[in-house]
């Protein structure tokens, strides 16, 4: 009898933990068909500065939606606040796309009817269903803003900009030097070895097989001893640059107009080498409370008006292309100095953040995934 | 006193065992049912596994975040780290809790006494942070020490994150929990034992590492537990004032549950720190740090 029970108890666990993910994916793929009534509430996860008083006071006047925001520090950490609680804790996500694909095929996020999003058909052509946010077809986020990631620098210690990535490797900088802590970091590097040393064969920073992050990893453990202090949060750059423990690192555009507004003698540039970047979505919780406000959400943030103010105020370009007249109207020359109406081939030329997978894009399935790039991250740190 | 408290109490004293079932009740579900119920969860998750995409937890049997652990050096080196560290903070708060436990107990008089008494727990009115970040400006490229030194005609020194600062700030965070058990110690031993040891001819130094040493070690052992643990458990200072290669065994920790998702893992890593606090304890008690409960 008790055996009896027992057995009966694995196979009807066995069955839920099959079934219930099943369950998720079905429940997932009906997008909203129309925006209903607001709950009331919205509950974001975002980057530093995504969530300001800016525009989301008047949202929550206009919708009466009340914002709670939750910062995080990098896109793991939002992958994990998506997935924590039973992933109905919080409505939208700030994801890049290291994330993105992540949270899709996690089935954490929920298909965007983007009939229901009037900015969307504005957006440059590269963000309206770009690869990292739009699986077969299916869309499961609304493109935000975008941007290059920089090298930050004091102009007392370099009067004119470096020219090439390799200043964060150099030991003339000894204990000056800050990176992000961050896995998706090891790609920064692999952009420069693939320029610096053509031999590894590496096309595509975020595919590396073993022997490439093993190159990669060489260069960044030499780097470890160099280090200041690896960042965890914007905020602890602009520390380390306002009291002069770090002169030069990889940063953000945020760190700089921060800095610069606090009149700390430092400038930013892209090197030669290129750089890496992110591309923003705006993604609904599968298990959203508050659809319907996070619908109202994204419409608001992708108006010309809040797209503008989130590129001047973050230093990152808008994927609305009719937010260029409002950034000059808010801020004289802001459209050009963030690349408002740059061409597609600036857009080309930033290798944006993505997931790393075992398949590497030319038919291959030798490339390192995201837990071993976690791995060598915390193998570099020490 | 109302009557049903009356018959309570009455209860619990003809039948003594009721009165200290009821006074253990609370501690024991906190205890068994809080404590060592999350303690074994994390040992069962330990053995679990996560799938990466998803991120969903896979329950069963498996030993690769050991061999995960065992493979690569890296999680060997950060745990020496963290128990090098816990070992050093430990020792110089030794050091530095004697002189004050002595002036403290033998040397002053009632007022002087309590005014040490009240400049040893001030701080800890103040938060953890803050007294944290106050070390991470008094360290820093232009903090306090370098204008400080700078004022005397001596370089600047460039310890701010680092594992100088780490030590530094863990030593003074910990001390005042070393200063009360040594105080507590030197104040339970006799004098009577000290005059006798000066009248057979023993001079100061040889006095207090002959007696009150010995005598006192019990009390060391008790503060050099909660030094000791304290730092072996945090990983906010080395967050904070910590700079590269400062990663704590609660970093790693931190980072795969928070940040990575990969709870199985993390609690495989914190299976560690729990063995060496085992040893630990194991040594105290054989110091005799548990005597004087």
């Amino acid at each position: 009898m008790k055996e009896a029970f027992k057995r009966q108890f694995t196979r009807f666990t066995l069955c839920l933990s099959i079934a219930l993910p099943l369950a998720q994916g079905a429940s997932a793929a009906e997008p909203l068909q129309t925006i209903g009534t607001g709950e009331g509430v919205l509950n974001v996860v975002a980057w530093e500065g995504y969530a300001q008083d800016d525009w989301v006071k008047p949202f929550e006047a206009a919708t009466g939606c009340q914002v709670h925001a939750k910062y995080a520090g990098s896109s793991d950490e939002m992958v994990a606040l998506m997935r924590s609680g039973g992933g109905n804790q919080y409505d939208v996500v700030s994801a890049s796309g290291d994330a993105t694909l992540r949270l899709i095929y996690g089935h954490n996020v929920q298909p965007i009817n983007m009939a229901l999003i009037p900015a969307w058909k504005n957006f440059i052509p590269q963000l309206q269903g770009p690869e990292f946010n739009t699986v077969k077809g299916v869309h499961y986020g609304v493109s935000y803003e975008w941007g290059p990631n920089t090298l930050l620098y004091s102009t007392k210690v370099f009067p004119t900009a470096p020219t090439s990535w390799s200043v964060i490797y150099d030991p003339k900088y000894k204990g000056q030097i800050t990176v992000p802590d961050n896995p998706i970091q090891i790609a920064d590097a692999a952009l420069y070895l693939s320029k610096t040393d053509p031999s590894l064969g590496i096309t595509d920073p975020y595919e590396l097989t073993q022997a490439q992050m093993d190159a990669v990893s060489k260069l960044l453990k030499g780097q470890a001893g160099l280090i200041k202090k690896y960042w965890a949060l914007a905020s602890d750059e602009i520390q380390l640059f306002t009291s002069g423990d770090a002169v030069v690192g990889a940063a953000w555009p945020y760190q700089t107009n921060t800095l610069q507004a606090a009149k700390v003698p430092v400038a930013d540039t892209i090197p030669t080498e290129g750089a890496t970047g992110w591309a923003d979505t705006w993604m609904v919780s599968a298990k959203a409370a508050h659809p319907n406000c996070a619908y109202e959400w994204i419409n608001f943030v992708t108006t010309p008006k809040v797209q503008a103010q989130q590129a001047i105020y973050f230093g990152e370009t808008p994927a609305n292309t009719l937010a260029c007249k409002e950034m000059d109207a808010q801020q004289p020359g802001a459209c050009a100095q963030y690349h408002g109406d740059a061409p597609a081939s600036y857009f080309d030329q930033i290798k944006f953040w993505k997931t790393p997978r075992t398949e590497c894009g030319n038919g291959q399935n030798n490339c390192l995934d995201y837990t071993a790039w976690q791995r060598a991250w915390q193998a570099i740190k020490g | 006193m109302s009557a049903p408290l009356k018959a309570l109490s009455s209860v619990a004293w003809r039948r003594g065992w009721v009165g200290v079932m009821s006074l253990l009740a609370l501690p024991a579900v906190w205890f068994g049912g809080l404590y060592l119920a999350a303690i074994g969860a994390m040992f069962v998750t330990s053995f679990w596994t996560v799938d990466d995409m998803s991120g969903a937890l896979i329950p069963g049997f498996s030993l690769v975040n050991f061999k995960a652990l065992l493979a690569d050096p890296t999680y060997a080196h950060i745990a020496e780290r963290t128990v090098f560290i816990a070992a050093a903070v430990t020792v110089t708060d030794v050091i530095l809790a004697w002189p004050v436990a002595y002036a403290m107990v033998r040397l002053s008089g009632p007022r002087l006494r309590a005014g040490l008494m009240a400049a040893v727990l001030i701080p800890l009115w103040s938060s953890y942070l803050a007294r944290v970040y106050a070390w991470r400006l008094i360290l820093s490229h232009d903090g306090v020490l370098n204008w400080a030194l700078a004022e005397v005609g001596l370089p600047g020194l460039h310890i701010g994150y680092s594992n100088w600062a780490m030590w530094i700030v863990f030593s003074y965070l910990w001390l005042p929990f070393m200063i009360l058990p040594v105080a507590a110690a030197v104040e339970r031993i006799p004098p009577s034992l000290l005059e006798a040891s000066a009248d057979l001819g023993e001079h100061g130094f040889a006095t207090f590492r002959r007696v009150m040493l010995p005598m006192a070690l019990p009390g060391m052992v008790a503060g050099a537990i909660s030094t000791f643990s304290l730092t072996l458990g945090d990983y906010v200072t080395p967050m904070l004032v910590g700079g590269e290669g400062s990663d704590f065994i609660g970093n790693v920790v931190y980072a795969n549950v928070g940040v990575t998702n990969d709870i199985p893992f993390a609690a495989a890593y914190a299976v560690l720190p729990l063995g060496v606090m085992a040893v630990f304890l194991l040594i105290a008690r054989k110091m005799g740090a548990f005597d004087a409960l």
